[in-house]
């Protein structure tokens, strides 16, 4: 199975994280993370959103990031869908699902996935409100956590 | 020599393309803070695009780069606002 999928349909997170363990006993354990479009931002309702990207950059950044993590942590699989298009409330934006043999590796394989997703992945939220479109502004939070991840990196590379 | 841009998001609006390929002198090697420098000049809506205190992404043959990394003929160099993916 490609890991990596950019699709304008709408999918199954669960068979999605399910297939990473199906055809592999070695799993034992399986961690998701599910982005899901909600209908509330920044204090106002949103009734839609439509997701842009940069096909080609987007899936050689994916698969970049994908490398590095299993590069760090001993996985088994991982699996990255990502919607792009036109988006409603409660339907899943992004599935990032890591199997490995024990939670560990597979914990923080995730979060260091959709850390970096969210800030070097080509893709751009617009949300339709009331009052029109907008577009959906950088977090600093996000900067932030991508900051914290190259801190641990460059801990671990010193002390290697 | 010849550059090709991409603009992409809310970037690409405030241009009204999402494409163009930008001649510039031959055998020079601009950096993309040049190419975003000479785009600014335009002035009107592009002096607005690219205010300096527009945050602002780049990528060089789909790759993320510095803005002081230099193009060579027939690179690809995107300009975009931080992404919001995930």
């Amino acid at each position: 199975m490609e890991s990596i999928l950019v699709t304008t349909e709408p999918f199954d997170p669960h068979a999605e994280s399910a297939a990473l363990h199906a055809r592999n006993p070695a799993v034992g354990a399986v961690v998701d993370f599910i982005g899901w479009m909600r209908d509330f931002n920044e204090g106002d309702p949103v009734t839609a959103m439509t997701l842009e990207h940069y096909p080609g950059m987007t899936e050689k950044a994916l698969q970049r990031i994908v490398a590095e993590a299993e590069s760090r942590w001993d996985l088994l699989g991982v699996r990255i869908v990502h919607r792009v298009g036109e988006l409603k409330p409660s339907e899943p934006i992004v599935l990032v699902a890591v199997a490995s043999a024990h939670r560990g590796d597979a914990f923080r394989a995730c979060e260091f996935l959709i850390d970096y997703l969210k800030t070097r992945a080509p893709f751009w939220k617009k949300e339709t409100t009331r009052d029109g479109e907008r577009w959906v502004q950088a977090r600093h939070s996000d900067r932030a956590a991508e900051a914290r991840w190259k801190e641990e990196i460059s801990k671990d590379t010193s002390q290697d | 020599m010849n550059i090709q841009l991409r603009y992409f998001a809310s970037l690409r609006e405030a241009v009204g393309r999402d494409s163009e390929t930008l001649e510039w002198e031959p055998d020079a090697s601009p950096s993309a803070a040049d190419v975003i420098e000479r785009l600014r000049a335009r002035g009107g809506r592009w002096a607005e695009a690219f205010a300096a205190d527009n945050p602002l992404m780049c990528a060089i043959n789909q790759e993320m780069c510095d803005p002081g990394q230099r193009l060579k003929e027939g690179d690809e160099l995107a300009l975009f606002p931080p992404v919001t993916g995930g």
